[in-house]
């Protein structure tokens, strides 16, 4: 008998750990034989632990698990929900980038290989580097860091760029509250993360990588540094990648607690063993990067995917999606939500079809007021754009982003003169101190909000244009996207700014 | 995390020796200083003053630019912490669900404010923003180790613990 138990980080936050260690228990109690397997999370946090026991017949899923239910479960009396496939949350996504994660052993290459993986490693050994970036550049894959910029054409200039050395730099700072895609694949499928660095290496000629991994994450960190172990020992990493004869290794670097340098730049400086305060562009990193040598910077997600388009072709990858977002959205779904966790799909999906139908509203069973779409930079859409379909040009024109596409509802008990003060707050305490508007801007941004709370009805048109100040005169989206929640929260619901109300605080 | 102060199994300070060791397995490194500075945390619970002119001269920059960076990043602290280091994320996804409420519950009970640490030294208190655990928050971080779905009863359990 085979047995599930995620390591995941969320299923280990509520209980994991206690429930397989009761499962072997109970288990050498009875004299049964269990394999004890931890993979990753399935991506439904609500039914976490989420254990899954194969008894030669297929996998069937129990969730969530308590350390009550071990006799039951062992005994076969507990009720189940069928397989994970039959989740009808499962059972509408497309799974891409996460076909893999939740399904095989994080740390088991044998079983990387058995569900597809290294397939397209092998594919671009054989392929020059200039085919490899075209088939990127095919995919229309764009950056799932937050902007989407095209990820061919950023290869393409690294490619072009002469240098004796070039990097390869992922993005693992996942900083945006609401967001935990990055982690889930690091730690339930690092493999992927690996393979589509090492496919980003003989692609644009680097030899070298580094994965900038966000100290707040020590599980994913664990994964991900025995993931690389293994791979280097298996020749998945080393000086002749999968057979090409080229080289390519890479390292994990522990971030330092400090949100902007989840910004590509102030992420360079920080690897480079500076403080992260943000570089002026010109010179893109592509050509000025890491120790001034030409560097793909790539978020993990944008990174992991890789792999899946080599493996089943650029086209048909970019036969999902709409307009020119090709391709699956790993939507993360948080808050107060009734079933949240990682949902793949096309883009194109409305946004009131994920929360209410796919989430099922909030968790309190109050009605959503509101939405964050996008992180702590990311806009406020109320009810009344539940029709925005999610794609980057949709979003954009109602003056929002997808960003790394996390949801975080709110339900109607929600200040949201609170949540305009908590991006401003949030802005200054994280502001790396280069530009005067957002250092100085948020503290204003601040106490601006707080005139407001205390009913001073001139401090909203002030507000307002603190936040043009911030937008046109900050050098990076940290203070130049503040505005959003802030503007959005103002926006839709002038209501929470009108009242007289205490302080806030 | 450790209390040097009041632990009684507590390390001497460090000597020189032990920094520049510590520092030395990192010298080969690209960009070596981040590595370093949290190799000499795990050490010593915190970045000891004396690091900082070892560090300076080891990787042949300004004093000031080493503590500049030590001062930068949130996680690096220039005195030790409390023997229990409790993390409560107070981000947006974990507010929906009612982080703040939990923040200042426990704040309450330990006396202290946010980065505080009990009189005892037995406890240091910090918020952290985002643990990638929005869809099961409020969500903390205790001793390294996760904890999902905090509520009240659940962070009274955490601070009993700490406190013992
Ligand atoms: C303040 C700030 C924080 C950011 N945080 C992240 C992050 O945590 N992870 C990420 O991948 N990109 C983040 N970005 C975006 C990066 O600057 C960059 O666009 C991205 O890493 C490029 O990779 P991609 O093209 O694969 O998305 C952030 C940007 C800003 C301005
Ligand atoms: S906008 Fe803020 S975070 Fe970005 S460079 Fe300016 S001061 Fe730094
Ligand atoms: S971190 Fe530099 S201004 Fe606050
Ligand atoms: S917002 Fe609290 S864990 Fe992400």
């Amino acid at each position: 008998m085979k047995i599930y138990v995620p390591l995941d980080s969320a299923a280990k936050a509520l209980g994991a750990d206690e429930v397989a260690e009761a499962i072997r228990a109970e288990a050498g109690r009875r004299g049964l034989a269990v394999d004890i397997v931890r993979n990753g999370s399935r991506g439904m946090v609500w039914l976490e632990p989420l254990v899954e026991v194969d008894r030669g017949s297929g996998r069937e899923a129990y969730g969530p698990v308590s350390v009550a239910d071990v006799g039951a479960l062992l005994d076969g009396t507990l009720p189940s929900h069928g397989t994970v496939e039959d989740i009808p949350f499962f059972a509408r996504q497309t799974r891409l980038t996460f076909q893999r994660c939740g399904l095989v052993d994080p740390l088991d290459l044998d079983d990387y290989r058995a569900h597809g993986g290294l397939a397209g490693l092998y594919r671009a050994a054989a392929m020059t580097g200039a085919a490899i970036v075209e088939e990127v550049t095919a995919s229309g894959l764009r950056g799932r860091g937050g902007a989407g910029f095209p990820t061919g054409i950023k290869w393409k200039t690294v490619l072009d760029a002469k240098a004796e050395q070039k990097y390869i730099v992922c993005n693992a700072d996942e900083g945006d509250s609401g967001t935990f895609a990055d982690r889930m694949i690091m730690e339930g499928d690092p493999f992927s993360l690996i393979e589509g660095m090492a496919i980003a290496g003989l692609g644009v000629g680097a030899t070298k990588g580094y994965v900038y991994l966000r100290s707040e994450y020590p599980d994913a960190i664990d994964v991900m540094r025995a993931a690389v172990r293994i791979a280097r020992r298996e020749g998945v990493l080393g000086p002749n990648v999968a057979g090409s004869g080229r080289a390519f290794d890479m390292e994990i670097r522990v971030g330092a607690g400090a949100y902007v340098c989840g910004e590509e730049t102030s992420l360079l400086n920080s690897l480079e063993g500076k403080r992260g305060t943000v570089r002026a562009k010109p010179p893109l990193p592509a050509l000025e990067g890491f120790l001034g040598r030409p560097t793909v910077v790539n978020n993990v997600i944008s990174l992991a995917t890789v792999p899946v388009i080599f493996e089943k072709g650029a086209q048909a990858y970019a036969d999902f999606g709409l307009g020119r977002s090709r391709g699956t959205v790993t939507l993360q779904i948080a808050g107060n939500v009734k079933r949240g966790g990682l949902f793949e799909t096309a883009f194109g999906m409305s946004l009131g079809e994920a929360v209410e139908e796919i989430a099922g509203g909030t968790a309190s069973g109050r009605p959503v007021k509101a939405v964050q779409v996008g992180g702590p930079l990311g806009a406020y859409m109320p009810r009344e754009a539940f029709d925005t379909p999610l794609s980057y040009e949709d979003f954009d024109a109602k003056g929002g982003l997808i960003g790394h596409a996390g949801l975080v509802v709110f339900d109607d008990t929600t200040d949201m003169l609170k949540m305009a003060r908590f991006a401003m707050e949030f802005c200054a305490i994280e502001s790396c101190g280069k530009c005067t508007p957002c250092r100085i801007g948020a503290v204003r941004g601040v106490e601006t909000i707080d005139r407001i709370a205390r009913g001073d009805g001139a401090a909203a048109a002030l507000l307002t244009d603190l936040c043009e100040t911030m937008r046109d005169g900050s050098l990076c989206a940290l203070g130049g996207f503040t505005p959003f929640p802030v503007m959005s929260a103002l926006t839709h619901f002038p209501e929470d700014f009108t009242t007289v109300k205490e302080a806030a605080e | 995390m450790h209390n040097a102060a009041l632990d009684p199994y507590a390390k001497p300070a460090p000597t020189v020796e032990t920094i520049e060791s510590i520092v030395g397995e990192y010298l080969h490194l690209e960009g070596p200083l981040l590595p370093i500075l949290h190799a000499l945390q795990e050490s010593f619970g915190h970045i000891p003053e004396a690091a900082i002119p070892v560090i300076a001269q080891m990787l042949n920059i300004g004093r000031t630019e080493v503590h500049g960076v030590v001062t930068f990043y949130h996680d690096f602290r220039e005195a030790p912490a409390g023997r229990h280091v409790i993390k409560l994320c107070q981000a947006e996804a974990c507010q929906a669900v009612g982080a703040e409420a939990i923040g200042a519950r426990a704040l309450a009970k330990l006396g202290v404010d946010w980065h505080g640490t009990t009189p005892d030294g037995a406890v240091t208190v910090e918020p952290v923003y985002c643990l990638g655990l929005c869809a099961c928050g409020p969500a903390a971080l205790v001793d390294g180790k996760v904890v999902g779905r905090v509520d009240a009863t659940k962070i009274d359990a955490i601070l009993t613990e700490a406190n013992a």
